[in-house]
């Protein structure tokens, strides 16, 4: 244990953590909209073509990080234009685009002299050899990739949940949906080094997948879903650096899943409240010619007699046995 | 005389080269209720969003509050019901977050709601019947509900233009009859209100006027009709008429409502 909080006052385990602070707020945020718009792979596809700019990085001795987030940002940009597009092939086209870009870089490294491990770095993460200048970057990009996804957060919305609507209340759609493909790109490249290119779409989808098992809005949804990318990345982050002593646990993974931990958790949680609203949806009020009295029952329905009550109209229908009961005066009637 | 709400003269739209509308001569006037009708595929849905902007105009000129649309940016004054389809998404979304979404034609960027943004959003809901449920999922309302959620949030923007693109498919004879009296409500306070439709229904005593579409044409312009008649319309003749037959002894409703229009 003590050589556990030694390793958390070393100065590369403190900038891993800030790392993973900002990286597990960010990217769930750009996820959330992602997922609105049933685009949970897009964060997965620019993760490929990602490959690519760190690749160009490594062959021309430039930074790795900000050729990834120009090549991230072109394709991103590209993938919008296709979808805009609508191409009944749009998926066919972006799969090409995804492998192109896996490819395309993993040929550039070689070109370059590079080793694979060196690859390897930024497609699984390397978060403990995060530099200075690079948590300064991920803290800069991360902040404006939250302030603009709370910022513009009804804009986005609304862009995200009907575009005609949208558009016919004035909003620039094209802005609104280059907006999202970009802040998209540099989540990307932002949590590079926390989870790597290939596990980023993880930590941008999974927490909302796991929030949304509990919420009924967009905006408890979106809270929740940085709240526990933050968890899940300080947690597999910290989790990573205890077990260290005992076995090599590399940060990157064990970030994934502790945030797929938390789905398995919450999705039984989301299944019961699911099936628990739709036994008390309230039954609907239809006119009925007559109705059955039942003549002897055995028990007094009321406040937690462990029958379902359900309201119906102006009053409350026990379900007891496959039927409704109702209180009438000093009897039941069967609704 | 005030300017005309909607005034589009010789409209023509085309899909990817193919004309879709020709010759549409359309004028609304100021409170005046609209319903569109016509078959499937005979350019009703087209013809609302060539006259929101969502599809542009091949030919012709369409002027919105009397502003050329090009320089229209009075969004506010319009609020539009699409066909639905779009209620829920991949992320839950309370009612009260849809109809909110309807403000942002009052909004500045980065400003949070403010009070005149609550109460009109709190009033949108009122009036379609489901405040009780603003804090639900949208997705676990029934199609119905969900179809006058969308009206709210069309409603929160205080507009003076409605479009409504088949409010009442696929719904409900209960929760037509709601959307009959949102509208019914709307009308009384002076909203103009263009309304696509297959079938009336409820709505029926509602309408001013009828314009019949058939294959991209405008087939009739007057009255309305009884619905066994919007199939026939265009058999008349080749121009708009404004005096038709007022015997409907097959739908009561309408006759009814003919006979004491002026």
């Amino acid at each position: 244990m003590s050589d556990f909080i030694d390793l958390l006052g070393y100065p590369f385990m403190q900038r891993a953590i800030i790392a993973a602070v900002f990286t597990g707020l960010a990217a769930p945020a750009i996820g959330t909209y992602l997922v609105q718009r049933r685009q949970a792979l897009m964060g997965d596809g620019i993760g490929h073509v990602a490959v690519t700019g760190v690749a160009l990085g490594l062959l021309t001795h430039a930074s790795p990080t900000w050729t990834a987030v120009v090549v991230a940002v072109l394709g991103a940009v590209l993938i919008e234009v296709i979808r805009e597009r609508g191409h009944t092939n749009g998926d066919v086209a972006l799969a090409l685009l995804f492998y192109g870009g896996l490819a395309g870089g993993v040929l550039l490294t070689g070109l370059a002299g590079q080793s694979a491990n060196r690859l390897n770095e930024f497609l699984f993460g390397a978060i403990t050899t995060t530099s200075r200048t690079d948590v300064i970057v991920v803290m800069v990009l991360a902040a404006v990739i939250v302030l603009v996804c709370v910022g513009l957060a009804p804009q986005l919305f609304a862009v995200a949940q009907d575009q005609e609507f949208a558009r016919v209340a004035g909003l620039n759609i094209r802005f609104y949906n280059v907006l999202v493909a970009v802040l998209a790109a540099v989540t990307v490249t932002v949590a590079m080094r926390t989870v790597g290119l290939l596990l980023v779409s993880a930590l941008m989808v999974v927490p909302v997948a796991t929030s949304q098992q509990v919420t009924r809005s967009f905006r408890s949804t979106l809270g929740a879903a940085m709240v526990l990318g933050t968890v899940a990345s300080t947690g597999g982050l910290l989790l990573s650096a205890y077990t260290s002593n005992y076995a090599r646990v590399a940060p990157g993974p064990t970030i994934v899943l502790v945030a797929l931990a938390g789905f398995v958790i919450a999705w039984p949680v989301g299944v019961f409240l699911r099936s628990r609203r739709r036994l008390r949806q309230p039954f609907p009020v239809v006119e009925v010619a007559a109705h059955e009295v039942i003549d002897e029952h055995p028990h007094d329905h009321g406040r937690d007699c462990g029958h379902v009550a359900v309201e119906h109209g102006d009053h409350v229908d026990y379900v007891h046995g496959g039927h409704r009961h109702a209180v009438h005066g000093q009897h039941y009637d069967e609704h | 005389m005030t300017e005309p709400v909607i005034d589009l003269q010789n409209g023509a739209v085309a899909i990817a080269g193919r004309p879709i509308l020709r010759g549409i001569d359309l004028t609304v006037g100021s409170g005046d209720f609209v319903a569109l009708m016509g078959a499937n595929g005979s350019g009703k849905s087209t013809l609302v969003r060539a006259l929101t902007g969502l599809l542009p105009l091949a030919t012709g000129e369409l002027r919105l509050f009397g502003t050329p649309f090009g320089a229209f940016h009075d969004w506010r004054r319009i609020g539009f019901v699409p066909q639905r389809g779009g209620a829920g998404s991949g992320v839950p979304a309370s009612v009260w977050e849809i109809v909110a979404s309807g403000r942002l034609t009052h909004r500045r960027l980065l400003r949070p709601l403010g009070r005149r943004d609550r109460a009109a959003i709190a009033e949108a809901l009122e009036v379609v019947g489901l405040s009780h449920r603003a804090q639900e999922g949208v997705t676990t309302l029934s199609g119905g509900q969900q179809q006058r959620v969308l009206i709210a949030r069309a409603l929160a923007g205080e507009p003076d233009l409605f479009f409504l693109d088949e409010p009442t498919a696929g719904v409900d004879l209960p929760n037509q009859q709601v959307l009959a009296d949102t509208l019914e409500t709307l009308s009384q306070r002076g909203s103009t209100i263009v309304l696509v439709a297959h079938e009336l229904g409820p709505m029926a005593p509602l309408i001013d006027r009828a314009v019949v579409m058939r294959d991209g044409r405008i087939a009739y312009d007057g009255p309305p009709l009884a619905s066994a008649e919007v199939a026939t319309a265009h058999l008349d003749g080749h121009h708009h008429h404004h005096d038709v037959p007022v015997r409907h002894d097959h739908a009561p409703h309408v006759s009814s409502l003919l006979d004491g229009a002026p």
